[in-house]
């Protein structure tokens, strides 16, 4: 029971950062049609943003600030490069794809040149660095359950403006009529671009969140990007459902087996053994609903 | 015709490179080359032909490798023919995997390759009975029947063997273009939908050309364990598999020698590159992306593109971004080296990354260079 409760409230927490990944890339991929393999990368600025600004301001801003930052950067990098890209119109995305994997190759380095090759102290505020509450012995932490809050409202947040707001109507119009939204008055190459940020920001926000919860190192992009990708395919491509979703399961279940003595040795390969079953038995993914 | 003297250079050039480059460096470096050219125009038989961005083209080479050692230790087969059995466990392990990569197209390939990637790479590493763990596995190739005195032991020895699997994998490839199921391939790559429409399954064929890339890929592998008698887990990585994306994309995707183009590159940057400068990745990685953004044709390309009004505009671009790498560079040296003090010499100069003279230099040239290639 004890066993069974922490992992659960551990895994979800981990699934809940996943989930903030992953909400931001599969919303640039369903609404630009870009796999953006640099996603991850943001992530990883987030947090060393952060890192920087809590040295000078405190966390707070910096919670406030990074994202701001990294999605800017994110910004700038569609008006300046994926817009040029994009232009070509080569087949299905690959040009953009590829550019967002160098993009990924440049700021693994860029980091390293900014803030080194070891893993930076980036902590926990003073005020989340307790636990909240005990249970059987067993402090589970306050930061924990703050990931938790934010998570759980970032989802909120982007359920109300795709479903409830007019800006979330004309971004999905953009989507699928871009020539009839154009004519409307819409500035669509400002839309893709600021769907690029905003998607930059989610995972700068979740580079905030989680860099100090786990390491804030270089090799933190690598860590959760191919897991961030199983969980959108698992989910379902393009699905904010079912991202969420498969983040909790791969979540739990990655926790729950770290936790258990025979299984802890295969916990690396579940989130992959995931999807290889997914795709067997469900290639559209759980939550998805266009067979690609 | 314009193919048939390419062939021709291509062969001469495998043949007499060795005269040309004797050293050992010159030696390891050109076997290095022929090994990294079969994987790469592998590479491209998913990217160029078929349009398929794979993530996990390493999980091929590697582990033929992998099974070219265990085959090399076991001594059941003349050395010569140890790389064929790399061969063999590529397409084995494509015939597996590619089953469930080929279902999808375009972006989910890519994640799926980039997931299965990761899942054979992580596999490595819980089973070092067959791996090897962290030191891998080693063997000798200097061993059993040396008919006509052919030990495999000098490196020049290694290398026509590499040059021949080259000329012959090459040319295999190249006849692949032109069959009819190369063909379906690029209408594959081009237009999947109408290829279903006309009565093929456009899955089987992006399939057929998994499996055939992962056998030229794991001989590839097989050559490269011959090469270093050793392999470990390493081969398997997902920077591997970046890499070979990454190069094949520089020398070119669209033509059928850019892949070889790219390997070389591929080689000078691994071998050479990385050991004049730590941050020869950054410097690869921008160029990929200008690339992909002007010349999205790679290197190959850039011969017809060359106007003689425009070097101009390339050398003002040259001086910038050496205005920038300078910059890097004392970057570099203040973060990672910073116990060897603060001077550093760069293209020949002395720099001092702690004097405001070096960068105000670093910063005048890239500007300068900037303002000139942007002018018309």
């Amino acid at each position: 029971m004890e066993f069974f409760t922490l992992s659960l409230l551990n895994g979800l927490s981990y699934g809940l950062v996943l989930f903030m990944l992953s909400a931001g890339l599969t919303l640039i991929f369903s609404l630009l049609g870009v796999l953006n393999l640099a996603h991850a990368s943001f992530y990883m600025l987030g947090a060393y943003v952060a890192y920087s600004l809590t040295l000078v301001l405190g966390f707070w801003p910096a919670l406030l600030l990074a994202p701001l930052l990294v999605g800017l950067a994110g910004a700038a990098f569609e008006r300046y490069v994926l817009r040029r890209v994009h232009a070509h119109g080569a087949g299905r995305h690959k040009a953009e794809m590829l550019v967002t994997f160098g993009l990924a190759t440049v700021l693994g380095e860029l980091v390293q040149l900014a803030w080194g090759r070891g893993p930076v102290d980036y902590r926990v505020p003073e005020a989340l660095a307790g636990p909240l509450f005990t249970l059987w012995g067993t402090p589970f932490p306050a930061y924990r359950a703050f990931m938790v809050l934010v998570a759980l409202g970032m989802w909120l947040a982007l359920w109300l403006l795709f479903t409830r707001t007019r800006t979330g109507l004309v971004v999905q119009a953009a989507l699928t009529h871009p020539d009839a939204v154009q004519a409307l008055g819409h500035n669509v190459p400002r839309i893709f671009m600021l769907v690029f940020g905003g998607g930059a920001a989610l995972a700068g926000l979740a580079g905030v969140v989680g860099g100090n919860a786990f390491v804030t190192e270089p090799g933190m992009a690598a860590t959760v990007g191919s897991v961030v990708f199983v969980v959108v395919v698992v989910g379902g491509m393009g699905s904010l459902t079912g991202a969420l979703g498969a983040s909790l399961l791969i979540g739990v279940l990655q926790t729950f087996a770290v936790g258990m003595d025979m299984l802890s040795r295969f916990a690396p390969l579940l989130p992959y053994l995931l999807l290889v079953l997914v795709l067997l038995v469900r290639p559209q993914g759980l939550w998805g609903r266009r067979a690609d | 015709m314009r193919t048939k003297a390419a062939g021709a250079a291509f062969t001469l050039v495998l043949l007499a490179a060795p005269w040309v480059f004797s050293s050992s460096l010159g030696l390891n470096l050109l076997t290095q080359m022929g090994i990294a050219a079969i994987v790469c125009l592998s590479y491209n038989i998913l990217l160029g032909q078929g349009g398929m961005l794979s993530f996990g083209h390493a999980i091929y080479s590697g582990l033929g490798a992998f099974a070219a050692i265990h085959a090399l230790n076991a001594a059941v087969l003349p050395v010569s023919l140890v790389p064929v059995v790399g061969g063999l466990a590529g397409a084995g392990v494509a015939l597996l995997l590619g089953w469930l990569t080929a279902q999808k197209s375009a972006t989910t390939f890519a994640m799926v390759t980039l997931g299965l990637g990761e899942l054979v790479a992580a596999l490595a590493w819980l089973l070092p009975q067959v791996f090897g763990g962290e030191a891998g596995v080693s063997g000798n190739r200097v061993a059993g029947a040396s008919p006509f005195g052919i030990t495999f032991g000098p490196q020049l020895q290694v290398y026509y063997l590499v040059a021949a699997y080259t000329l012959v994998c090459t040319g295999l490839m190249y006849a692949f273009t032109r069959t009819p199921l190369g063909r379906m391939l690029n209408a594959v790559r081009d237009n999947p939908e109408r290829v279903e429409f006309v009565g093929f399954d456009a899955r089987r064929i992006r399939f057929m050309a998994v499996v055939i890339a992962g056998f030229f890929a794991g001989i590839g592998g097989g050559l490269a364990a011959l090469n270093f008698e050793t392999v470990t887990a390493d081969v398997l990585g997902s920077q591997r598999s970046g890499a070979y994306l990454l190069f094949t994309y520089l020398g070119g995707s669209g033509h059928f020698f850019g892949p070889v183009v790219g390997a070389v590159l591929m080689v000078l940057a691994n071998v050479l590159l990385s050991g004049i400068t730590k941050a020869w990745l950054l410097y690869v990685g921008l160029v990929f992306i200008a690339m992909v953004v002007w010349v999205p044709g790679g290197v190959v390309s850039l011969a017809g593109r060359l106007r003689w009004r425009d070097v101009p505009r390339y050398a003002a671009w040259a001086l910038a971004f050496a205005g920038f790498a300078a910059m890097v560079e004392m970057v570099y040296q203040l973060q990672l080296r910073a116990s060897l003090g603060s001077e550093l010499r760069f293209l020949g100069l002395a720099l001092d990354a702690a004097s405001g003279w070096s960068w105000a230099g670093a910063v005048a040239v890239l500007v300068v260079g900037g303002v000139l290639g942007m002018r018309k």
